[in-house]
């Protein structure tokens, strides 16, 4: 059984993550979780 | 214990640990890293606002990004976790979650007697789904304010990650913060303490039964480039396996169970070698009729 074979859902899904990520960063969803992220987080806290 | 000698796990959580919360001056001062590293996730469990955090939590960016009035589907984060469980599968609730590292030592604590599983054990584990498509999807997508914006539910209500690893040193350090406490830092430090006392005599109570992340991951330990596979012919199915794993998995009938974290315990165990651990450098593996990866 080739590589390719055996891991074709795999590679299928990294390739499909690859493209959500992507389309993620054009749509410039990073921004969202980098504002999130720099910003105290009162909820995970506890206090929020 | 002697099967653990050699094996390198515990190292690589710790130095992971180290490197992706390795802002030390954010623990000196109190504060948090606010650099483009927030930009990316990391792969385990790892609270952004805890003051060592150097990325991002995914769990806590998905419901960011489904909670904000701007987007309905967060492909950023969606697209993160399915490349990460695509190839490693919850060999990142094992390998790389800080939270995984803290119940794995907890669990050394020679205390009380050592379960195996709880009452209700199989109706508990599926837990987690509920906690995945209730507080971490739906919650933030459809309970919002007046302005369109969810909050991370998952997060207030039962993270024990940023209660140990933000709430509590950034309360012990502001002053600010400690006037604000209420009972919502009492609710999320009482699912602390029940975990942590948990985690001493069960084996990785948060990962079984509440973790979402572990959720998504387990979906694809059957895909996953890191999978494992029994060789058919080399097993008897005498259940050694089994007796080693500290979940209780037949890895034996269930090599690619979704509760599987890949420690790996299973096939240090194994007497006749029959398990085998795939991963992207696996080339070529036996014939098909002598192997079961499902």
């Amino acid at each position: 059984m080739t590589f390719l074979r055996r891991n074709l859902p795999a590679l299928a899904c990294l390739l499909a993550g690859a493209l959500f990520f992507a389309f993620g960063v054009a749509r410039g969803e990073q921004f969202v979780v980098f504002t999130k992220a720099v910003n105290l987080c009162l909820e995970c806290i506890g206090i929020g | 214990m002697g099967r653990e000698k050699g094996n390198p796990r515990l190292w690589v959580q710790a130095g992971w640990t180290a490197l992706t919360n390795g802002y030390l001056s954010g623990f000196a001062k109190g504060k948090i890293y606010r650099g483009p590293l927030k930009n990316y996730c990391v792969p385990g469990l790892s609270c952004y606002s805890c003051p060592g955090a150097l990325g991002a939590c995914p769990i806590g960016s998905l419901q960011a990004v489904l909670g904000s009035r701007n987007y309905r589907f967060a492909f950023y984060v969606l697209g993160f976790l399915m490349m990460a469980g695509a190839v490693l599968g919850r060999f990142v609730c094992g390998w790389l979650c800080p939270f995984g590292l803290v119940q794995d030592l907890l669990h050394k604590i020679p205390l009380g007697k050592k379960l195996r599983r709880l009452p209700g054990e199989k109706a508990l584990r599926l837990l987690r789904y509920v906690v995945l498509l209730g507080l971490v999807i739906l919650l933030p997508l459809y309970v919002v304010d007046f302005v369109g914006q969810g909050q991370p539910w998952f997060c207030k209500v039962i993270c024990p990650a940023g209660t140990l690893t933000a709430g509590l040193p950034l309360v012990a350090r502001n002053d600010g913060l400690r006037e604000a406490v209420g009972w919502l830092f009492a609710w999320k430090n009482l699912v602390l303490a029940v975990l942590v006392v948990l985690s001493v005599i069960l084996w990785r109570p948060f990962c079984r039964y509440l973790c979402p992340l572990g959720a998504v991951y387990g979906i694809f330990n059957p895909i996953a480039f890191r999978r494992f596979r029994v060789e058919e012919r080399a097993c008897t199915s005498c259940g050694a396996c089994q007796r080693a794993c500290k979940l209780d998995i037949p890895v034996w009938k269930e090599p690619n169970s979704p509760d599987c974290v890949r420690c790996g315990e299973c096939q240090r165990a194994c007497p006749h070698n029959a398990l085998e651990q795939l991963g992207l450098w696996t080339k070529k593996v036996a014939n098909d009729l002598t192997t079961q990866e499902e």
